[in-house]
């Protein structure tokens, strides 16, 4: 049922993991310096690779592949951006490993730099971590003491600093080439594709970004090899995900589990299920921007390409359950209100789209609904859907196009009632 | 240069410049330091943070209306942060809000008369696994009720 956790403490363990001592106790940092000493840098690349290790932001793109797009040589500087902004509505598990595991990510770090040739990492947190901003400032301060971190990383010649970044409350910079422009010291404004991060990111110079589960899950893949990599997963998807679970749920947290475990697995028999007394309508798989799927389509496998084909997304696996006492139109609201706030307004459809839906779920809910409203929301959805320059139309539009098509009636019953509550 | 950030805060500045080879990448982390030290960013320390890392004082002042967390007034001595999301409302977000509203008398956005208390719903804060949640200042507490609401405001000093 449980799988050796990866990625966190192991249950029950009760010391202090984000301690350098006790990390390097269970083994922590053998990898790296093995690594340092004894592979090329190609060698680790074509590990990664070979272990099709998708990005565990929320796009799924496979990072050995990123890795490879970034120019060789060194005529610029190069730069590793770790993604902590964890924005997601619904995903709490990159606080888990910053919090708890931070050398894990640490020594994710060092690989991904060794293997790409990166001197300077940025560790860009969403700012509301601040107390967990601090504790992995602690270690890297350990890191650094122990000449893990700087000029001669492991005595090994290579040399690799990294820097703790806050952000200040954006929802749109943990779009990638947005926290590029926060970084910078600017409004995180998306940036037009191409020219990609790899060629053209950080301070124009070419730029890897990553996860931090991303990074996380490198130490235990380079030790086991791609082939048990894979083998924890599904051929295409492999490793462990951090699921967050979280709604309506008797046993709501954070579960490491095989890519490819049932939805209905993790929320019937890992998060125990439904509270006493409710019944499941539906299940949101992974963050807020994902679409909704009904209660009976919950058999799906959480892997990237068993949720598309079944018209969703695993994106940062943040499940979210929601009952049949749930009012739809509440969770509508607060679809459309949360991207309306998270617009950063540069593109036209998006600005005005997402604050158009947001005012029509709110006429809705006060009662003031009129024939055709539904029918107009999924046509806003549809006019902001690939329109814009990053992906934040289309997670605005997506779930919100997906509950007024499955939950329609349900909708429809609550409008009514809104509007007879008025008269 | 105006006299108002201290010398900590820009010696404290000037070490996080030099975490970048460009001065204006350094923003956010300064910005956060001093509202730290000052409360909120003021005209005047918009213009100081420019003159510290070489910039124009309306590219600080777009940060600072950008982000949500900057602040351009002084708040309340307790920031209470009350996430309005899905998955808090699916726990019980709402009684929590409502509770907060009667008893501190005010709305979300506003401050209590005494300069005790600033109300502010936000979004997601991460911390879904123990909805409903809030902030106190940058004090996560998960699994709230009115009841442990009640608690935490009166430990409040």
């Amino acid at each position: 049922m449980s799988v050796d956790k990866r990625l966190l403490p192991a249950d029950g363990e009760t010391a202090e993991l984000r301690r350098l001592a006790v990390y390097e106790g269970r083994g922590g940092y053998a990898v790296a310096r093995r690594v340092l000493a004894s592979l090329t840098p190609a060698q680790v690349l074509d590990e990664v690779k070979a272990a099709g290790l998708r990005g565990r932001g929320g796009a799924g793109f496979p990072a050995g592949l990123k890795w490879s797009f970034v120019p060789k040589g060194d005529e610029k500087p190069k730069y590793l951006c770790v993604n902590a902004d964890e924005g997601e509505p619904g995903t709490f598990k990159d606080k888990y490993i910053l919090g708890h595991n931070p050398h894990l990510l640490l020594e994710g770090i060092i690989l991904a730099c060794y293997a790409v040739g990166i001197h300077v990492a940025y560790i860009y947190i969403r700012g509301e971590y601040e107390m967990i901003a601090r504790r992995l400032e602690e270690a890297i301060a350990e890191a650094a003491a122990a000449g893990y971190l700087g000029p001669n990383v492991f005595g090994a010649g290579f040399a690799l600093n990294a820097f703790v970044h806050r952000g200040a409350g954006a929802y749109i910079c943990g779009e990638e080439t947005a926290l590029l422009e926060s970084l910078e010291g600017k409004r995180g404004w998306p940036r037009l594709k191409p020219p990609f991060p790899a060629v053209v990111g950080l301070f124009q110079s070419p730029t890897v970004i990553n996860n931090v589960e991303t990074l996380a899950n490198l130490p235990g893949l380079i030790r086991d090899g791609a082939a048990a990599f894979i083998a924890l997963g599904t051929p295409k998807d492999g490793g462990t995900r951090l699921f967050s679970v979280s709604g309506s749920v008797a046993r709501p947290g954070l579960y490491e589990l095989p890519v490819g475990t049932k939805l209905r697995e993790i929320v019937f028999t890992h998060a125990g299920g439904m509270p006493p007394g409710r019944t499941l309508r539906a299940v949101i798989p992974g963050g807020m921007s994902s679409p909704i799927l009904r209660a009976d389509e919950i058999d799906v496998a959480m892997d990237f390409d068993s949720l598309a084909a079944a018209g969703s997304m695993l994106g940062s696996a943040g499940v979210i359950v929601i009952d049949a006492e749930a009012s739809m139109l509440t969770i509508l609201k607060k679809i459309a209100a949360f991207y309306a706030h998270e617009s950063c307004g540069q593109c036209t459809p998006c600005r005005l789209g997402t604050s158009w839906m947001a005012k029509t779920v709110e006429r809705l809910a006060s009662g003031e609904g009129r024939p055709g409203d539904l029918d107009g929301l999924v046509r806003v959805a549809s006019n902001i859907k690939g329109r814009t320059l990053c992906p934040l139309g289309d997670a605005a539009a997506l779930p919100v196009q997906a509950v007024v098509a499955k939950f329609r009636a349900e909708l429809e019953a609550e409008i009514e009632r809104a509007a007879e509550g008025r008269e | 240069m105006s006299a108002g950030l201290s010398d900590a805060l820009k010696i404290r500045s000037a070490a996080l410049a030099a975490h970048y080879p460009r001065k204006q990448a350094a923003l956010l982390p300064v910005l956060h330091a001093v509202q730290a030290e000052l409360g909120c960013i003021t005209p005047e320390a918009e213009r100081d943070v420019a003159a510290l890392l070489g910039i124009k004082p309306i590219q600080v002042r777009e940060a600072v209306t950008f982000y949500t967390m900057f602040r351009r007034r002084p708040i309340g001595r307790y920031h209470l942060q009350v996430c309005d999301n899905l998955s808090c409302g699916l726990r019980g977000t709402g009684a929590v809000l409502e509770h907060l509203r009667r008893r501190l008398g005010i709305e979300p956005g506003q401050t209590t008369a005494d300069g005790r208390f600033t109300l502010t719903t936000v979004e997601c804060l991460g911390a879904c696994e123990n909805a409903p949640c809030l902030m106190v200042d940058f004090e996560y507490h998960g699994n709230v009720d009115p009841d442990t609401v009640d608690k935490l405001l009166d430990g409040l000093v």
